[in-house]
């Protein structure tokens, strides 16, 4: 839908591996997402041209070279590899990169992989006495933790605009009930309101089944050149196509207390632009596809928290500041409703697998538009949208039409 | 414990100890004037400035609650959770003339409860652990 679709790629097969809690090696999990991949996608390993792997850095070295480790695991063919780390939108840089190589003549046919094996509880910042890392200074000095952040921005929305407990757990229940019968899905119990609100505090003013946990998981996307397509397919009519991957990261001042800083940027000297970090992901998403929130089908977002995909209804522009509470009410964002959000379950049935996590939502997107999302499909999918954000300022958003 | 105990800062050069009136120290650009807080030397952060001048500034005491939270479980190392833990606050405060949003823990004793945001807070000190011979000191909001 981009004005000549002549920056489309193709995603000719999508596969993951389901999301849990093995402790396994990550490449075995990635091992299952590629090959579902390649066989949804009809081509052979040896067809692929360049492998984009979005980094782990809980893996030690194979982690942080992930494009090599998996063109390994499958078999070296001289293949090109890059490895990407944007935290949770490693796996929209490594997209972004598969895509650059396709639209630049440089390969016709590329994998995008990412698998993670995460430890249990909070996530920690990487061993060490580093005083000038912030991540690190941030559990030292202040013991903010990830769900710190989250509830700071939930609190928000409780005293700037109203939101109660319930409207946070109504978005568990929502969720829930959209991962029960999705097979990847890590958690699969449909849960009521009084379960969120009769669990234990965490971060005030959120609960336990208010943030997601930490999974491990794999998903890898096969993407191809139209003309590729094209050819192998016979036509690419009804083929998803990716149009457009914002990864845009924040204007300067960056005025929204953002994980995992001390502070904000100084508003005083130079304005702030005229939009949030949040708002600027999926609005450089729009303006590249050529489409706005009227058009979409169904979006994904990363609901780290409830609360934050309330924050994401609005900065992915289903409706205005301080009105997502209203428009989650109205049911608006459910299987069945004007905009499902989350049919795959969200981040509340998966859990996240950091590098993994923003391909497997483009793998739900694929299969709403290609109409194979079984009891949780969107009626008539065309249009889907992923927003995710990585912390230290990376955006993540991609659009994918048919 | 010791009878000598120092007290020192959990961490150099953010924030003053001895004059009875904590602030927090940022660094400013000589050049533009914009401010960043932590501090640091080098870079200014303003991408239309590119000066490499940031000197060491006094930010204000004062500002109002952003946001704010109560933590119930112990974060992991590096941070010392006191045993047996005690859920502690949280806010990200609004300074009141430099237009940054500065998180920290918030004083004993003041829970989530006592909070709001537009709230007025200050910057206090208040001991974030103890060794055989330290006290690190950190930086906290309070209730103004």
């Amino acid at each position: 839908m981009s004005a000549t679709g002549d920056r489309d790629v193709a995603i000719l097969g999508v596969g993951m591996h389901p999301w849990g809690k093995w402790g396994r090696d990550f490449t075995e999990y990635g091992m299952v997402a590629a090959r579902g991949a390649l066989e949804d996608a009809g081509v052979s390993w040896r067809d692929v041209q360049y492998v984009a792997g979005a980094d782990t850095i809980r893996n030690g070295y194979p982690g942080f070279i992930a494009g090599a480790t998996f063109a390994q695991k499958l078999g070296w063919t001289g293949v090109r590899v890059s490895s990407s780390y944007a935290a949770c939108a490693s796996g929209a840089q490594a997209l972004h990169q598969a895509r650059a190589q396709i639209l630049a003549g440089f390969c016709d046919v590329a994998l995008v992989i990412g698998a993670d094996t995460t430890p249990k509880g909070f996530f920690a910042p990487v061993g060490g006495e580093r005083k000038n890392d912030p991540d690190w200074l941030r559990f030292h000095l202040l013991g903010a933790t990830n769900p710190v952040y989250f509830a700071l921005y939930a609190r928000r929305r409780m005293d700037v605009y109203g939101a109660t407990s319930d409207d946070f757990a109504r978005v568990k229940v929502k969720n829930s009930k959209h991962g029960l019968e999705n097979p990847n899905a890590r958690f699969r119990k449909e849960n009521a309101v009084d379960d969120v609100l009769n669990s234990p505090i965490v971060a005030d003013p959120l609960r336990l089944l208010d943030i997601c946990a930490t999974s491990d998981g794999a998903a890898a996307i096969i993407v191809s050149s139209m003309d590729f397509a094209r050819s192998h397919l016979g036509s690419t009519d009804g083929v998803p196509r990716v149009t457009a991957v914002s990864t845009v990261t924040p204007s300067y001042p960056q005025t929204v207390l953002e994980l995992p800083d001390f502070a904000t940027d100084s508003s005083a000297v130079v304005a702030p632009p005229d939009r949030t970090f949040k708002d600027s992901i999926t609005g450089a998403a729009y303006e590249e596809a050529g489409i706005g929130p009227g058009d979409l089908s169904l979006a994904e977002v990363y609901d780290l928290s409830t609360a934050l995909e309330l924050d994401w209804y609005e900065n992915i522009g289903l409706c205005g500041e301080g009105e997502a509470e209203a428009l989650l009410r109205s049911g608006a964002t459910e299987l069945g409703g004007r905009i499902p959000v989350n049919p795959s379950g969200g981040l509340a049935c998966f859990g996240e697998a950091i590098p993994a996590q923003a391909i497997a939502q483009v793998c739900e997107v694929t299969w709403q538009l290609r109409g194979q999302a079984g009891a949780r499909q969107v009626e008539g999918a065309r249009v889907g949208i992923t927003a995710n954000q990585g912390l230290f300022g990376h955006g993540s958003s991609v659009i994918v039409t048919n | 414990m010791s009878e000598t105990v120092t007290r020192v800062p959990a961490v150099e050069g953010w924030f003053t100890i001895d004059d009875g009136a904590p602030h927090l120290i940022g660094a400013r650009c000589t050049v533009c004037a914009t401010v960043v807080f932590p501090p640091r030397e080098g870079a200014c952060p303003n991408p239309d400035c590119d000066s490499d001048s940031l000197e060491p500034t006094p930010l204000s005491r004062r500002g109002r609650v952003w946001s704010y939270t109560e933590n119930h479980y112990a974060p992991p190392a590096p941070y010392v959770a006191a045993e047996p833990f005690e859920p502690y606050a949280l806010a990200a405060v609004e300074l009141a003339d430099e237009g940054i949003v500065v998180l920290g823990q918030v004083a004993k004793g003041v829970r989530a409860g006592d909070l709001k945001v537009g709230m007025d807070m200050q910057l206090e000190l208040d001991t974030l652990y103890r060794d055989d011979d330290h006290e690190y000191v950190v930086y906290v909001w309070a209730p103004a």
